[in-house]
């Protein structure tokens, strides 16, 4: 074989290994903005693929963009796309005018200097709950506002109950709870389904037990949490709650809970239209604290960010956008449209009662929510919560005990945060 | 007159030698921006600390091999390294063997055995998250189609998925099935380059249908074997959306691959981290890399031999 077809097959090889593994690490190219013409147009991200140009909800963006004068570019990525693709029009320097983004991303991106501070164009955010808002805070800054909330409940299957004879009001606490479970199995249904899998999904779900029970994310390996995980892994390990849980995300769980098999289900306020089509009655109760009372729920949902631009002129329209997005009949028909979020001031939340009651537990749900980046962890808390989803997975899939799983957890976030 | 011919022979050399060049930019070109770049860009980001905020503002620290002493001093790092094997291994030789038996089979030309060949490939065709949720779903704990099989003959649930003794096992079957048509198709070509009368002076020697596969086949499919194998390497080692799909790499790393860690350290998490995830993926182009010159010199001694 002569020289050249050797030194050509290197090339070759050394190309396609190149492609190999670059495919597999190198951040995706290209965050497609449309840069606005004559300040008329404004660009605007959200996370929601689901909804196309023709749904009620860009009908909402549009309808804003034109009481504030101008035209809105809608675009739609997926949740963690959307992170990705700030962070490089960040670096490029084409952010848009207006960012959805989900909670616990809002601090870091501020924490990347991209983000305006609300206080900077004037735009008053005291009328928001504060717990809520917390998460879109960072160095006493609020760098977002929420356009509603949702947090975890835990549905239940009402014929399943009455059949086995559970009163849902009797659950208080832990033991109370964990009676109910039992009733359950013991009536030959299966008690509880919940989602353990090995994301962001997973944390947010073990949360409302971990807090429950007392313990702080700063100390993943205190006896509290401890507890909380001992909780979860004795329902997978007595049967209580099906195996399938360790890769279970909330979808699956959901699907899981509608089959009609089980008396529990932890999920969130977005499920409440397909609980109504369920093919039997369901309910909520909310997630109790291991001694009584309602364990504090992580919440979830969407802030509203405005990265930062080099033609400040511009924050003023973007300010009108934002108030026509956050009215109390605008946080009403935000939280309808889907179906639900529960809205982020004391106003709105009056207003959607009076056109819903049923919303009544989940108003109280989030408002004893807690946000998952508060107790000022900001941009600590995805290391934190992937050491936390790893021990919980660990524990589950019986690989470590709960005690051992959460002090290599608490290991790992220690290195991670550098503290 | 011969300075002109002399003149004119100069001038026609240097537009051969412009027109060559033209021929031969758009590959330079092409070759520059897709694989040149983003590979530099790779190394770039290993050897710096690009938190959120650098990569946002552009100045992150400069740390050398800092990145990389973490990886490898990473608890993840030996488990991800020995997934990787057994996953990479494990995969092409089962993918190899099977296709390699396919392809004889499909070679004797049966009735319908184009119909049946057609069907093998099936796995190919479809889009990966539809194969990789479809095992998922057979494999499910509770409700898959799996265990429910198992039970129907006695034998207890396995957690395929959720488990961490099976589930490294059950995407490497599942991603053996993925592969079994890529070996077929390119080692059925293969055979179809072996001349028939070889068989036929075989047989007329007595030679018998086992050593006619040994003695004849296997040794002159020994090429193709090599770039097949080659190829499988490099697909298998570089594969994320099947394991990430089925497990994320879980419970608890016990199916994460060096590819599955690098694109969880990038985008599976609240928060990208892109320099130890670049790290990560260097050290999957320097493994291929190892295997495509292995590859090379075993050829060049064959040539040479």
């Amino acid at each position: 074989m002569n020289r050249t077809s050797i030194s050509a097959r290197t090339a070759a090889v050394l190309a396609l290994s190149a492609l190999a593994a670059a495919c597999s690490s190198a951040p995706q190219g290209g965050g497609g903005t449309a840069t606005a013409e004559g300040g008329t147009t404004y660009t605007w991200w959200d996370p929601y693929p689901q909804h196309d140009a023709s749904s009620a909800w860009a009908k909402r963006v549009d309808s804003c963009g034109k009481e504030a004068g101008v035209t809105i570019k809608r675009t739609a990525y997926d949740t963690t796309a959307l992170t990705n693709q700030a962070l490089l029009a960040g670096q490029e320097g084409n952010a848009p005018d207006v960012i959805l983004l989900d909670n616990p991303a809002v601090s870091t991106l501020a924490d990347a200097g991209m983000l305006t501070a609300m206080a900077d164009f004037g735009l008053d955010t005291s009328r928001f709950d504060k717990n809520l808002i917390a998460a879109g805070e960072l160095d006493g800054k609020t760098y977002g506002i929420p356009i509603g909330a949702n947090t975890l409940a835990l549905y239940y299957n009402k014929e399943i109950l009455d059949d086995a004879g559970v009163d849902p009001d009797s659950i208080k606490d832990w033991a109370s709870f964990g009676a109910a479970l039992k009733k359950v199995k013991a009536a030959g249904k299966k008690p509880i389904t919940f989602a353990g899998i090995g994301t962001e999904e997973g944390s947010f779900q073990f949360l409302p037990w971990f807090w429950g029970a007392g313990a702080q994310l700063t100390q993943l390996d205190s006896p509290q949490a401890v507890e909380a995980l001992t909780l979860w892994t004795s329902w997978v390990k007595d049967g209580i709650a099906p195996n399938s849980v360790i890769s279970n995300s909330q979808n699956t769980t959901w699907e899981e809970f509608l089959t009609g098999e089980f008396a529990f289900a932890e999920n969130g306020t977005w499920q409440i239209n397909s609980a109504a089509k369920a093919g039997f009655p369901t309910g909520i109760v909310q997630i109790p604290a291991k001694d009584g009372g309602t364990a504090p729920t992580p919440t979830g949902g969407e802030f509203i960010t405005v990265p930062t631009q080099k033609d400040t002129k511009r924050y003023d329209v973007t300010k009108k956008i934002l108030e026509c997005m956050t009215t109390p009949e605008g946080l009403v028909e935000t939280g309808t449209t889907f179906a639900y979020y529960i809205p982020s001031t004391a106003e709105g939340q009056e207003a959607i009662l009076k056109k819903e009651p049923s919303l009544k537990p989940w108003v109280e749900a989030v408002r004893s929510a807690k946000g998952r980046t508060s107790d000022n962890l900001g941009t600590k808390y995805p290391k934190i919560s992937e050491a936390l989803w790893t021990g919980v997975q660990k524990a589950l899939s019986g690989s470590a005990s709960p005690a051992d799983a959460l002090k290599e957890a608490q290991t790992q976030a220690k290195q991670a945060t550098g503290d | 007159m011969a300075a002109l011919v002399t003149r004119a022979g100069g001038a026609r050399g240097r537009s051969r030698q412009w027109t060559a060049l033209a021929f031969l930019a758009p590959l330079v070109i092409y070759l520059l921006i897709f694989y040149a770049y983003p590979l530099y860009r790779n190394i770039d980001l290993s050897v710096h600390d690009y938190t959120p905020r650098a990569f946002v503002q552009g100045d992150p620290e400069f740390t050398g091999p800092a990145n990389y002493l973490d990886i490898v001093s990473d608890d993840t790092f030996l488990r991800a390294l020995r997934n990787t094997a057994l996953f990479t291994l494990g995969s092409i030789a089962a993918q190899y063997a099977l296709g390699l038996g396919l392809a004889v089979f499909f070679h004797r030309h049966f009735r319908l055995s184009v119909v049946l060949r057609a069907l093998f490939l099936v796995p190919w065709l479809l889009p990966l998250i539809v194969s990789a949720s479809t095992w998922s779903w057979m494999l499910n704990s509770e409700n898959g189609i799996v265990n429910s099989v198992l039970q129907a003959f006695g034998i207890g649930q396995i957690n395929w998925l959720t488990s961490p003794d099976t589930s490294l096992l059950s995407v490497t079957i599942a991603n053996i099935w993925l592969g079994i048509p890529f070996n077929l198709v390119i080692l059925y070509a293969g055979l179809q380059n072996i001349p028939d009368d070889l068989y036929e002076a075989a047989g007329l020697d007595g030679a018998n249908a086992w050593q006619r596969f040994w003695r004849i086949t296997f040794p002159l499919l020994r090429p193709v074997s090599a770039i097949t194998l080659l190829l499988g390497l490099i697909y298998t080692l570089k594969v994320v959306d099947i394991i990430w799909i089925m497990t994320k790499g879980g419970p608890a790393d016990a199916s994460t691959t060096l590819a599955t860690w690098s694109y969880r350290e990038a985008f599976g998490t609240g928060q990208p981290d892109f320099s130890p995830a670049a790290a990560v993926g260097n050290l999957l182009i320097l493994i291929a890399f190892a295997a495509g010159l292995v590859h090379v010199r075993l050829q060049r001694k064959e040539a040479n031999a």
